[in-house]
């Protein structure tokens, strides 16, 4: 039986590390940084160094090196896909054929580039996503965000939204298992038939769990009401946010990461053979 | 004929940082027309094992027989096991998703095949059962009493015609009236050959209503056995989160004071008690 049990898709996971205790805004800010370093890189060759720093990462979060790869499990579909995609249908010198399909040596390396960079794009978000709590996530959003306040971009107001949201994932979780649950212990049956049957047999899930997240939505209102919460309004902070040396350390080593590995990848792995 | 469970195990979410053992070696068996009650704290596994007697989990170590049938994960048969034991989830109003209180109560049976008129026996003797008047049939279940809800959300499980009865929680949410009134019908169903199982942290009505009851801690059977032992049990060594209702805990104090009470809250049996002392004692009724 499939329950929903251990969705692990950059699910916080409370500790004690250097990488815990860093400032939220050096982490987004890092993350993205690596985001686009990835997409910035360009031979197989330079992700055996993204791998050395996601080890140098594990080391550091105390978060074994598993359950960081195994973040990217969910994904794991899309990456197969994208890899088949490019392994057959890019042109180039043909290694062999599968009847129709030609595997080409360009079309290789471009689907390994291509699945590596995907699978260390959802890596490196979720480290971000297993070291930050969601309050400290969505704090250092708003705070990135509030230069943009000035011309009347919600900052606030959208650092709340996902906190909210972020907030609500698990205990939505909590509760489609529950309901699921409940539904199958009345008979219902989620895994034979059609996919018209199927699909129609998640009604009774459906119906529930719509009518119990707007009596929880208007229950939050009430109790953000309840506690003088105006949109809008400016309002003090419990942990304010302290940007240490350590913070300008940790994105001033991410920054050195990638243009060492820019420049390793412009000199050493460009005079590598594919 | 009986659900029986030894020596179950079961951890949560294992491989993962979030993993947590629920149950370590628990034991209990249910039998038809009995009334059994596990009783433990918030987060002490009680709920883990309801869905284990009806095979929701599936025991990591450790079995679960239901009617002489080993339940195993393989079993093809998990869905006709399930029939026989119905369990009935904490706020069970809240998987309501049909519009009219009929078609709620049908879900079950006609999940299980039960079509025309054989299904509409179904429902009204369900109704009946749980005292819902046949003139709510029609109308939307969102839009009745809590009270109500929780008798049509009772008849959606008992209209499958289970032989078990799980119950988790059953009481939560509802008014004293409400409760009364539940009790009520589960001491028929009882009466009426199906076995019942009563998952709670109201330790008063376990002691009132069961045969056996088990004790959770952690996870763990602290301690197993009819109402007046669990009841001397808890005297002896009290189980966090565990409190013995106040009629209790005044026979208790005047056991030590000498009156030969039983530790029980039914205060028939008290008075009976005490009437027949009243000819040789001092003690004056």
């Amino acid at each position: 039986m499939r329950f929903m049990n251990g969705i692990s898709l950059g699910q916080f996971i409370p500790g004690d590390s250097p990488i815990h205790n860093l400032d939220p805004r050096c982490k987004i800010a890092s993350t993205f940084a690596l985001l686009a370093g990835l997409f910035l890189a360009s031979t197989p060759y330079d992700f055996i160094l993204w791998g050395g720093l996601l080890a140098l990462l594990s080391h550091f979060s105390k978060i074994s090196i598993g359950t960081i790869l195994r973040s990217g499990r969910p994904v794991l579909f899309l990456i197969v896909i994208t890899v088949i995609l490019n392994l057959f249908w890019t042109p180039g010198h043909e290694l062999f054929r599968i009847g129709p399909l030609a595997v080409t040596r360009e079309g290789a390396v471009f689907a390994f580039s291509m699945g590596m960079r995907l699978y260390f794009l959802v890596v490196f978000a979720a480290m971000l996503m297993m070291t930050t709590s969601p309050m400290s996530f969505s704090d250092g959003l708003e705070r990135l965000f509030s230069p943009f306040s000035k011309i009347g971009f919600p900052a606030s107001e959208m650092a709340m939204m996902m906190t909210i949201a972020l907030r609500f994932i698990p205990t939505l979780f909590e509760e489609t298992d529950r309901i699921l649950k409940a539904q199958i212990s009345r008979g219902a049956d989620f895994e034979s038939g059609g996919l018209i049957k199927r699909a129609k047999s998640f009604i009774p899930v459906l119906i529930p769990l719509f009518v119990l997240v707007f009596q929880r939505a208007e229950n939050l209102a009430t109790a953000m009401e309840a506690r003088c919460y105006v949109p809008g309004a400016k309002r003090a902070r419990l942990n304010p946010l302290a940007w240490r040396m350590g913070d300008t350390l940790a994105i001033a080593f991410v920054l050195g990461y990638i243009a060492f590995v820019m420049f390793a990848e412009r000199t050493l792995f460009r005079a590598l053979p594919l | 004929m009986s659900i029986v469970a030894e020596n179950v195990t079961y951890t949560y979410a294992i491989g993962t940082p979030a993993e947590g053992t629920a149950l370590r070696d628990v034991s209990m068996t249910a039998d038809r027309g009995e009334w059994v009650s596990v009783v433990g704290h918030t987060g002490s596994g009680k709920s883990t094992l309801a869905q284990h007697l009806n095979v929701l989990l599936i025991a990591q170590c450790g079995t679960v027989t239901i009617d002489g049938v080993v339940v195993r994960e393989k079993s093809k048969d998990l869905r006709s096991i399930r029939r026989k034991v119905g369990l009935v989830f904490q706020y069970p109003e809240q998987q309501f998703f049909s519009e009219t209180v009929r078609e709620e109560i049908a879900f079950a049976p006609s999940n299980w095949g039960v079509v025309g008129a054989e299904l509409d026996v179904c429902v009204n003797t369900a109704a009946q059962a749980v005292g819902l008047d046949v003139s709510l049939l029609s109308s939307n279940p969102f839009a009745l009493s809590g009270g109500q809800r929780r008798r049509v959300a009772l008849a959606s499980v008992m209209a499958m015609c289970p032989d078990y009865l799980i119950l988790d929680e059953p009481t939560a949410g509802l008014d004293a009236t409400g409760i009364r009134e539940l009790f009520q019908l589960l001491n028929e169903a009882k009466r009426g050959g199906m076995g019942i199982v009563q998952v709670t942290h109201d330790l008063a009505s376990a002691l009132s209503f069961s045969d056996r009851i088990l004790v959770l801690e952690e996870g763990q059977s602290v301690s197993y056995g009819d109402p007046e032992s669990i009841a001397a049990y808890l005297l002896e060594r009290p189980v966090r989160g565990l409190v013995l209702p106040p009629l209790v805990a005044f026979c208790a104090a005047l056991r030590a004071r000498g009156v030969p009470l039983p530790l029980t809250s039914d205060i028939q049996e008290i008075l009976g008690v005490l009437k027949k002392r009243r000819g040789d004692d001092r003690c004056d009724l």
